[in-house]
């Protein structure tokens, strides 16, 4: 790339974030913790990695993304949208009766998401499916997907992983949104992940950690290209951002009251 | 197999429905079969010699079949998703609502050895909730084709269809139907006897066995007639219309007597015009026997259907 895209990515990271929160404030629904561990990682690949077209989103070169943390639909729905892929004036509707945004993806309803997610473990399965298709037709796109570490838990993601790494799909990139809280505990304190970087490695992956809130580190991760399988493991933060949500497990699904939405507001600047 | 219908003139529908998908395969290049390690019992052989790159073999695992399956929809291709249909519609039945249905991916599922095709292995091989699983997501086209001409007409038209689609076959073999001039649509069932004092509504494996008993009912004076309701879902109401006109209703199916075809059909009568109907299927789940013995401690025999005809035209 030409120009340097880190400045652009942060920027729209810091109004996904922005968004994000107005519009879970607004509904007084949504899982902000979650969306904000999964920000930049969903910024980098939009606005510095991904081959796409939003005015195309049924390009069949496309590169896909696929948010498998459906429940994270303030990331996702301000990624796109900041992509271009449908107009701002559809965010305020968040989770109203009738609107396009509901409270998981819904592929039918915007344009860009690639499927229907919401219950886990469903997106590494289909992002598979996306990788074999290529695989088949020779098309050289690449397909992403991001879970949360929570639902690493799933067994569908190691049936997943087991396929990917046996037929070695260079095409596609898991990603673990590493934040190390699921909804109401601790990850290693429910059904422990760790090691997940060995547990990846041992399924043919090839494995990388990274910080998850550092835009040039992923940047690096998302773009390198190898002859197996990437996992990238993206340390991050739940609740990243705003520092009484930071780290704490009650933001998994929290919504903010006015004073905690004015002062996230006057923290995420 | 040790079932009293092997016979001379029967068929195994999974030679129409690979014979039918090779054909297909060999002049468009997006169709593809994903299987769970079911190459054999979905007798995809010849498949796989043919178009090893489009034969993808997740092994023993139907969530990421069925993901697979959308995933390979998303990417342009038309995928058949083939496994025992126990595990197909069992194990993935959250992958069939959400990645299939929920998001309307153009993907196939095809239901091997459905029913209690596999008889004595027991009720954890048995397919007969499968009918009751899908039929509420109403974008699967829910078909139960009869014999091989039907499973290959099934199979066209759900390559050229676009939209999910469920296609459920057996492995015991079945005759094939004789009813002249027959057309296959899709939510159009067959009339495959006219008859005016009751409507045998029956699907796949057990239509030939309403056929026989129509026949016998004729020669004793009772006039049925017979419908094949290939498809479940979407429901012919038009035919069901008719069938309600006739006064009495038996439906007939391999499969649960909960939410299954005789379920449907007696939604559609209580909300339209109630009439007698008499369900045949299997009442939850089935002892050790062969199919046979399955079959007929259900009433799914000639003579079972001739009763509960009888039984049907006396509540009138």
């Amino acid at each position: 790339m030409q120009n340097d895209p880190i400045p652009l990515i942060r920027a729209r990271a810091l109004w996904m974030r922005r968004t994000a929160f107005t519009m879970v404030h607004r509904a007084q629904l949504g899982h902000p913790g979650g969306d904000f561990s999964a920000t930049d990682i969903l910024a980098t690949l939009y606005f510095g990695v991904m081959r796409h077209d939003p005015a195309r989103p049924a390009w069949e070169d496309r590169d896909r993304f696929i948010m498998s943390k459906g429940h994270a639909t303030g990331a996702i729905y301000t990624a796109l949208c900041a992509a271009g892929y449908f107009p701002e004036d559809w965010l305020p509707s968040y989770m109203q009766n009738g609107s396009p945004l509901n409270g998981h993806p819904n592929r039918n309803y915007v344009p860009g998401v690639e499927t229907n997610t919401g219950p886990l473990g469903h997106g590494f399965p289909v992002a598979l499916g996306i990788a074999i298709a290529g695989q088949i037709t020779g098309r050289d796109y690449r397909t992403y997907v991001l879970t949360g570490d929570g639902e690493q838990q799933e067994g569908s993601n190691w049936e997943a992983a087991m396929v990917a790494g046996h037929r070695r799909l260079a095409n596609l990139t898991l990603i673990i949104d590493r934040n190390r809280l699921q909804q109401g505990a601790g990850t290693e304190e429910t059904s422990g992940l760790d090691p997940l970087d060995k547990k990846y490695e041992a399924f043919g992956f090839e494995v990388q950690m990274v910080d998850g809130h550092d835009v040039s580190a992923l940047l690096g991760a998302l773009t390198a290209k190898g002859d197996r399988p990437r996992c990238i493991i993206a340390n991050t933060v739940k609740g990243k951002g705003v520092s009484f949500m930071e780290n704490v497990a009650k933001w998994h699904h929290g919504v903010p009251n006015d004073a905690e939405f004015a002062q996230a507001m006057a923290e995420l600047v | 197999m040790s079932h009293a219908v092997e016979k001379a003139g029967l068929y195994d529908c999974r030679d129409a429905w690979v014979k039918t998908l090779c054909d297909l395969a060999a002049q468009d290049p997006r169709i593809c079969a994903v299987v769970n390690d079911s190459v054999g019992s979905s007798k995809l052989g010849a498949f796989q010699k043919a178009y090893p790159e489009r034969l993808i073999n997740v092994g023993i695992a139907e969530q990421v079949m069925v993901g697979v399956g959308a995933g390979l929809a998303n990417g342009g291709q038309v995928p058949f998703v083939s496994a025992a249909s126990c595990f197909l519609t069992g194990r993935a039945l959250e992958q069939v609502k959400a990645d299939v249905s929920y998001a309307g991916f153009n993907v196939k599922l095809v239901g091997q050895s459905s029913g209690v095709a596999y008889a004595e292995l027991g009720p954890t091989h048995h397919s007969i909730e499968d009918f009751a699983w899908l039929r509420p997501l109403k974008n699967i086209t829910l078909i139960v084709p009869a014999d091989p001409w039907e499973v290959e007409q099934a199979i066209r038209w759900a390559a050229a269809h676009e939209g999910p689609v469920y296609i459920r076959l057996s492995r015991m073999p079945v005759p094939a139907l004789e009813i002249p001039g027959r057309v296959f649509t899709p939510g159009r069932a067959t009339l495959a006897r006219q008859g005016s004092d009751v409507t045998l509504i029956a699907c796949g494996t057990v239509v030939h066995l309403a056929m026989t008993a129509a026949e016998e009912l004729a020669s004793e004076g009772l006039s049925a007639r017979v419908l094949n309701m290939h498809t479940i879902n979407p429901l012919d109401e038009a035919a069901l219309h008719e069938a309600s006109k006739t006064g009495a209703i038996v439906t007939v199916e391999e499969a649960h007597l909960r939410g299954g075809l005789g379920g449907a059909v007696a939604e559609f009568t209580a909300s339209h015009k109630p009439v007698p109907v008499e369900r045949l299927g299997f009442d939850g789940f089935q002892p050790t026997g062969d199919l046979a013995h399955l079959f007929a401690r259900s009433g799914l025999t000639v003579a079972g259907i001739k009763a509960a005809a009888r039984r049907a035209v006396a509540r009138k």
